[in-house]
């Protein structure tokens, strides 16, 4: 899943909903067979989506689990247990602490920057203005393109020397690194946080869209006669009323930036001296290139763990709000 | 509507267009600049990075277009999306249908496992699942072995997206399809099918989208003449290093037909997102 946005999740909001709508409505004519024809024509339904689930998805992850407890580099048996002492490896590598650091990094600057970039353009895109359509869908293309496709572009607009924003800076004056942008260990990591922002600022513009056009026209109204500013109705009145949408655009967007990969490994591949390497990006390394199976189990747990851990969190302690406040 | 005297917010003044404009620059400009570079030669490209095409060269885009391998890559990530979308729509719909329209005591813990589901992202299963693909299925360098699983892992979104659609069907139809004499599963085919095709669609596209755009199943799994498009463009970069503008010309049209996808379709891919994210 290379679509954090649309893959990762909404489940904090999801079954909540579902299940008081299943509950306040009757749902289904009562089922007229015998209880087992209707158990078997629940099984008939519910049975391809369900094997195919478990061989791919719990099947890996349950052998992912597996794989961590023993060292195994992918040939012959698994049969050298030696319990938690991947886990010791991994938790003490600091490539993989500075991994972890460099998604909470991410994670962070995506709340701290993204957040009030993309309200600011969802509120201007949000007045009357002409070509508001044509906008919305410039404003959204770069979330289309393929992650892959669109790091391939950054990395040669990003190239030093020959690259077009070099030529830029030098071109106003100044002078951009000797290594470029993605060569210096101090700078790659914020580089490719701004080509992450340029490709997923277009999904939180269009959820904050979509969450102001629910705001109805009314209160707009009633503020504007009470004598409000443009810039009050935003504070006092959008701004609040977009709460649970911006809430439900950082869980998506902290699950996406926890799991970054493909940007990261078209970009730089980790470097440049592990400086962008993140979780994902480490256990690949060592799945892969270095068949450390076990150590790359170690790390796919901790990366679960973490993911389910703060969504865990967030759902505790941000989204529960929304679901008891809501309707 | 409003009336004409409460509309002051209505259009913006020129700081307005100015910053929208600056929007526009900075999220085309990395597209553009990419599409514009093809037109031109290396030699141009080094001699002023951000100069328009002169004169314009187009051999960079007839050498992509006469590219076998490009139109293979094209052909392969269609291939590898059409088989995820398939399956994944036509999985999903099947098991949205009992979770939204039968009464039985596993419900809700059955729909709960597929929004656990949402939890698993790829990444975490997928040395193993690279494993299990090569050495127990033998499917590795095929397209089944990188379809199933993109299917496998779009399923929960599927489902968690369909039932409600599903709920909200009807239940007047049913009823009278049932005093007509039809059995469950002809209700299904025939009724709860043809009705939800909206809904179809958009986990279609995302299904679609998804799978075009993935990268590290494909990268692990396929290898020469299987690659898709993102694999094929990753490694015609890194193989064509020297030769900027024919990487950006390849680039620039590796991304046309998700280009036209989005725009084709881009009602419904924003319903769906924003449907998705707001329950």
């Amino acid at each position: 899943m290379t679509d954090p946005g649309a893959a990762a999740s909404t489940a904090p909001t999801q079954p909540q909903v579902a299940t008081r709508r299943a509950d306040t409505r009757r749902v289904a004519p009562r089922p007229v067979g015998a209880g087992w024809r209707q158990r078997l024509e629940i099984a008939f339904f519910v049975t391809p989506a369900l094997a195919l689930m478990a061989l791919f998805v719990v099947w890996p992850v349950v052998s992912a689990v597996r794989m961590s407890f023993y060292r195994w580099k992918g040939f012959g048996p698994m049969d050298d247990f030696i319990g938690l002492d991947n886990y010791r490896l991994v938790l003490n590598d600091d490539v993989f602490r500075h991994a972890v650091l460099h998604n909470f990094i991410i994670v962070g600057l995506s709340v701290l920057i993204q957040l009030p970039l993309g309200l600011a353009i969802a509120l201007l895109l949000n007045r009357r203005i002409r070509g508001r359509g044509l906008l919305r869908t410039i404003v959204f293309v770069p979330y289309v393109v393929a992650e892959v496709i669109a790091g391939v572009v950054w990395y040669q607009l990003l190239q030093p020397e020959s690259g077009v924003i070099d030529g830029l800076i030098r071109s106003i004056g100044l002078t951009p690194p000797e290594q470029g942008f993605l060569g210096t260990p101090s700078l790659a990591l914020g580089t490719v946080f701004v080509v992450l922002t340029w490709k997923y600022l277009g999904l939180a513009i269009l959820l904050f869209l979509a969450g102001l056009q629910g705001v109805p026209d009314e209160l707009y109204e009633a503020a504007q006669l009470d004598g409000a500013s443009w810039w009050q109705v935003q504070r006092r009145v959008a701004i609040p009323l977009l709460g649970p949408t911006m809430r439900t655009w950082a869980f998506l967007s902290m699950i996406g930036s926890l799991q970054l990969f493909d940007m990261v490994w078209i970009l730089t591949g980790g470097g440049p001296a592990n400086a962008t390497t993140t979780m994902a990006t480490y256990l690949i390394t060592m799945g892969t290139a270095r068949h450390n199976y076990g150590i790359a189990g170690a790390a796919s747990v901790l990366l679960f763990v973490i993911g389910f851990a703060m969504a865990v969190l967030y759902q505790l302690f941000v989204l529960r709000r929304d679901n008891s406040i809501e309707r | 509507m409003r009336s004409a005297h409460t509309k002051p917010f209505g259009s913006g003044g020129p700081l307005v267009y100015l910053l929208a404009l600056v929007a526009v620059i900075v999220t085309l400009g990395p597209v553009v600049y990419g599409a514009l570079g093809g037109f031109r030669s290396n030699e141009q490209l080094a001699r002023d990075p951000s100069a328009l095409p002169d004169p314009w060269v187009w051999s960079n885009y007839s050498h992509v277009v006469t590219n076998a391998d490009f139109w293979r890559y094209a052909l392969n990530s269609t291939v590898v999306a059409l088989i995820t979308t398939v399956v994944a729509v036509f999985f999903g719909v099947m098991a949205a249908y009992p979770l939204a329209r039968y009464q039985f005591r596993m419900r809700e813990p059955l729909f709960m496992v597929f929004v656990l589901g949402l939890l698993f992202p790829a990444a975490v299963a997928i040395i193993p699942l690279f494993i299990l693909v090569t050495r127990d299925l033998h499917m590795e360098n095929s397209f089944l072995g990188v379809a199933l699983p993109q299917a496998a892992f779009a399923l929960p979104m599927t489902v968690v997206i369909l039932r409600p659609f599903l709920m909200a069907l009807p239940r007047e139809l049913e009823e009278a399809a049932l005093i007509d004499g039809a059995s469950r599963i002809g209700i299904f085919w025939r009724l709860a099918l043809p009705l939800s095709v909206p809904a179809l669609v958009t986990v279609g596209v995302l299904a679609f989208v998804g799978s075009w755009n993935a990268y590290l199943l494909p990268l692990l799994l396929l290898q020469d003449d299987m690659r898709t498009l993102p694999l094929g463009v990753a490694d015609y970069s890194s193989e064509h290093s020297a030769d900027t503008a024919g990487v950006l010309a390849f680039t620039t049209l590796a991304m046309v037909p998700a280009l036209i996808l989005f725009l084709a379709l881009q009602r419904r891919i924003v319903s769906g997102l924003q449907g998705a994210v707001k329950g």
